[in-house]
């Protein structure tokens, strides 16, 4: 410890200081300063030195390996489309291009640790404020610029200047605003496009559905029947994202309580397949409780017993599509849902 | 470096690095700040390395990022896909979704970039979780540095707004249903949710807007920002220069480490290469969202058991267990969906506004308005490191309640049991890692004064002459004890009388009484380092300490206790 930066000696000695009474007792110890610097094994010796310097150089081939690998494998293996040939394509330029970057990481850490000089230097600190005096000036060049301005003398073109660039960003913002939700028209989160007499369809095949095809036990996932152009566009994405259906057909006798008069059809129950909670779709159907579980958030609903919820974070049942079968025997809808599907928003029940 | 001696001329330029140095310093005066820097010191410790983590995975998404903008086409108009994967052939879907399969199939290397980007961006937002759990634990925060805090918190907002928009651009079904969560998370706002889901989407959702809107976000607003305050950030940093850990010579008035040029800047260098390989790595052996295998969006189809990216469990996991019952309808028929509110908007907003004032609660309590530059060590400060534990616990359990059907599925347990397990589990074991943490801090700060007052135990026993037998304790050396010893038990405030020496009431007794009440949560229970006084007393009658001066008595121990510390 010859080499301790403190003037004093070590706080050991204080017990003995004490004892003598000579030395008056502080009630801290004394900072021992900086640990005294060890030098490495390459420090003192040569050859340790130049064995580091070796391993460096080799890192740094390597890398250059890694990257002569990174073209090699970048023109050397040609995808063919199937996910095996891209995956090994993608594992092959990785690893090589891994390679290139760890030779170059572990040779400059190595290099930095080994060879370079490792002697700690202490800096000052200087307080991170400034000094009084740049203070003052500051304040007083302040003043000297509110001075010039004359503003003070000028109370009204105070109030001109705020308004003007208070008002200035109602310039972009008005356009803006007013053109970024589109037509606004929020009206359009209560209704869906399924109306009195459209049918029901399989999703995605478009294939109608007759209640006789329906097993008891069975479950569709069903949406309105359009023209199969129609459904090639944004609208009926947007729409299709209200309308999805889900439809079980369950023994009547399981039905806990009498659904909406005219609803169902002979123990066929559709209910909207957007969760009332933050809008999944509801898709795991089991048959023996007749539980729909949401895949997202866990809300649980009740199929047999008007799909009301039974565990989760939904408050509210899942809308019912009324529907009945026509002349045909296809299943259609009596009417749209009788609520907004899907989750709550302020103005829902308005 | 040559401090003392007389300040080196400046030699005639002659070499090119020489030349353009000349070249610019005669327009910019840039060697002035070349200067500061070149052998600015920099304490060096493993925990300094998290940021840079996040630094180095940061300019890895922005490389890789760019790779990725050159062959995505951020539109939502619909097309049939031709091309590989053979099960996305003939497909209607976005052309987002379209060019995601062509960058991933055609694009050589167009995977491992996307596979890259991916992980970076999970790298990313860890590495600022973990650079600023290691702020935060050891007092990094508290002045001058909690505007840097300030930085680093809305980095963290904005790291995980990279993470959102970036994750909805394929237009897969299982970013569609992460937008439509949000959509409903958006619509749960009172009075004005509507109007934003509207404002967000371009009309009802999914519309075909969300997806260039989100590219725009995604590649120019957050990034720019990002840059912009990491900028501010490092800037920050060299001002204040860096932190330093307790130890000998260490104060708050210098700083100990190695000058910038050239060791730390190399290792600096080193590192961002080697963060980048292990991306590299990853982003080739590991696949990840592999969008082919879910489809474009569909609003109909959802799979079971989808997770979305780690940094957002917490959210995913907040809305899961809230019960259904909170949502209420108002006065006026107007719904209030608390169900959604508070998990979504509540929780995230509580936990973000922890961040951003809890240095200044603290300097508060502590009454405390010097400027720190070296680093507590977390036990020395145990309110803080259980509050902080606490903090990482809700997360996790947060984080965990996200997973539940997956943790539901693998350990064959009931979905509504696990739910139910983590809504009481949100509010005990905070409270509980709080308690433990704050208890095996002061355990530990006590270990300490022991180990101070006593010395390390050297398992060597000696008997005396007449008969008694003693362990040899082994005194700390002066680094050992300086590092147990200097710190500071910080005390409750104390607080002025509510009247003064007329009687007469003072105005603000009552607010200084309630800080005074947070003081004492954070700083009754302390230990106090040892003082040279106390390591008197304990040698004075210390039986169990070295045999001292042990060079004097030789002949009682076979092997002194110098000799042993030698080794």
């Amino acid at each position: 410890m010859s080499e301790n930066q403190n003037p004093q000696g070590p706080s050991r000695d204080v017990a003995r200081h004490d004892g003598d009474g000579t030395v008056a007792q502080t009630d801290r110890f004394v900072d021992p300063g900086v640990p005294e610097h060890h030098p490495r094994l390459a420090d003192v010796d040569p050859k340790a030195a130049k064995r580091n310097e070796r391993i460096i150089a080799l890192l740094f081939a390597i890398s250059c390996l890694g990257t002569i690998g990174s073209v090699v494998a970048y023109f050397a293996v040609r995808p063919d489309g199937t996910t095996p040939g891209v995956r090994m394509s993608t594992v092959l330029l990785g690893v090589a291009i891994a390679v290139s970057l760890f030779g170059i990481g572990f040779a400059a850490v190595h290099w930095a640790k080994t060879l370079m000089s490792a002697k700690e230097y202490t800096e000052e600190r200087h307080s991170s404020s400034s000094s009084e005096e740049v203070r003052g000036a500051v304040q007083q060049q302040f003043k000297d610029g509110l001075e010039d301005s004359g503003i003070a003398r000028r109370p009204v073109l105070k109030g001109a200047v705020v308004s003007a660039l208070a008002l200035f960003p109602l310039t972009i913002a008005v356009p803006l605003v007013s053109s970024v939700g589109g037509d606004w028209n929020v009206g359009s989160f209560r209704h869906t496009i399924w109306k009195k007499g459209t049918r029901l369809a399989y999703d995605p095949s478009g294939r109608l559905i007759k209640a006789s095809d329906l097993t008891v036990g069975s479950v569709a996932h069903v949406i309105p029947d359009v023209p199969a152009e129609e459904r090639e566009s944004h609208e009926w994405i947007t729409e299709k994202s209200k309308a999805v259906v889900l439809l079980v057909r369950m023994d009547p006798r399981d039905h806990k309580r009498d659904h909406r008069e005219g609803a169902s059809y002979d123990g066929i129950v559709a209910y909207s397949k957007i969760c009332t909670h933050v809008g999944c779709p509801v898709a795991l159907y089991e048959q023996q409780t007749h539980h729909l579980l949401c895949p997202c958030h866990q809300s649980t609903f009740d199929v047999a017993d008007g799909a009301k919820v039974v565990f989760g974070p939904a408050k509210r049942p899942l809308p019912q599509l009324p529907i009945t079968v026509d002349d045909e025997g296809y299943l259609v809808a009596e009417d749209d849902f009788n609520e907004p599907i899907g989750p709550s928003y302020w103005e829902r029940l308005k | 470096m040559s401090t003392t001696t007389t300040p080196p001329v400046a030699a005639e330029p002659s070499t090119p690095i020489g030349k353009t140095a000349d070249y610019l310093d005669q327009r910019t005066k840039i060697g002035v700040l070349t200067k500061q820097l070149v052998r600015k010191v920099f304490p060096d410790h493993w925990s300094f390395m998290l940021g840079e983590i996040a630094l180095f995975s940061f300019v890895v998404l922005l490389i890789s990022g760019v790779f990725l903008a050159m062959f995505f086409d951020p539109s939502m108009a619909l097309t049939t896909h031709h091309g590989p994967p053979a099960i996305m052939d003939g497909q209607l879907m976005s052309v987002a979704f379209s060019s995601t399969l062509d960058m991933s199939f055609e694009v050589r290397g167009g995977l491992l970039m996307r596979q890259i980007h991916h992980w970076s961006a999970l790298i990313f937002v860890a590495g600022i979780v973990v650079h600023m759990m290691r702020v935060f634990f050891t007092g990094a925060f508290r002045k001058p540095r909690e505007l840097n805090w300030l930085v680093g918190t809305l980095l963290l907002i904005l790291s995980l707004a990279a993470g959102f928009s970036g994750y909805s651009l394929p237009d897969d079904v299982l970013s569609g249903n992460g937008l439509r969560i949000t959509d409903g998370v958006i619509k749960s706002i009172p009075i004005i949710g509507s109007y934003l889901s509207y404002f967000v989407f371009g009309g009802e959702f999914p519309g075909e807007h969300i997806i260039p809107r989100l590219f725009t976000v995604h590649i120019l607003l957050v990034p720019a920002l990002i840059l912009a305050l990491i900028g501010v950030h490092l800037f920050l940093m060299v001002l204040n220069k860096h932190t330093q850990y307790p130890g000998g010579g260490r104060t708050d008035k210098n700083v100990v480490g190695y000058p910038a040029v050239p060791a730390f800047a190399t290792k600096m260098g080193g590192n961002f290469f080697i963060i980048f390989g292990v991306l590299a790595l990853m982003g080739g052996t590991m696949a990840i969202n592999n969008v082919w295998n879910y489809g474009p969006y569909d609003p109909s189809p959802v799979s079971a058991g989808a997770q979305p990216d780690w940094y957002m469990l917490f959210l995913e996991g907040s809305l899961r267990l809230m019960p259904g019952q909170a949502e209420i309808v108002t006065w006026g028929d107007f719904t209030l969906s608390l169900n959604i509110l508070i998990p979504a908007v509540v929780i995230p907003g509580l936990l973000f506004t922890f961040l951003f004032v809890y240095p200044f609660v603290e300097a508060k309590v502590t009454g405390d308005h010097r400027e720190h530059h070296v680093l507590d060590r977390p036990r020395n400060v145990p309110t803080r490191t259980g509050l902080g534990v606490a903090f990482l616990t809700a997360f996790v359990i947060l984080a965990l309640a996200g997973s539940n059907d997956l943790i539901a599925t693998h350990f064959a347990l009931s979905i509504n049991t696990i739910t139910w397990v983590f809504r009481i589990l949100f509010f005990v074991g905070p409270v509980f890692a709080f308690w433990v943490t704050k208890r095996i801090c002061l355990g530990l700060q006590r270990k300490d004064r022991e180990l101070v007052l006593h010395g390390h135990e050297t398992g060597r026993i000696v008997r005396f002459a007449n008969g008694e037998y003693i362990e040899v304790h082994r005194p700390l050396d002066e680094q050992e004890r300086w590092l147990r010893v200097n710190y500071e038990a910080r005390r409750p405030l104390e607080v002025e009388p509510a009247t003064d020496a007329r009687g007469v009431k003072r105005k603000g007794y009552k607010k200084d009484k309630r800080w005074q009440k947070l003081s004492r949560f954070f700083y009754e229970d302390r230990v106090e380092p040892v003082t040279p006084a106390e390591l008197a007393a304990a040698h004075a009658h210390g039986e169990h300490d070295e045999l001292e001066p042990a060079h004097e008595a030789p002949a009682l121990v076979s092997g002194s206790g110098t000799a042993e510390r030698e080794h």
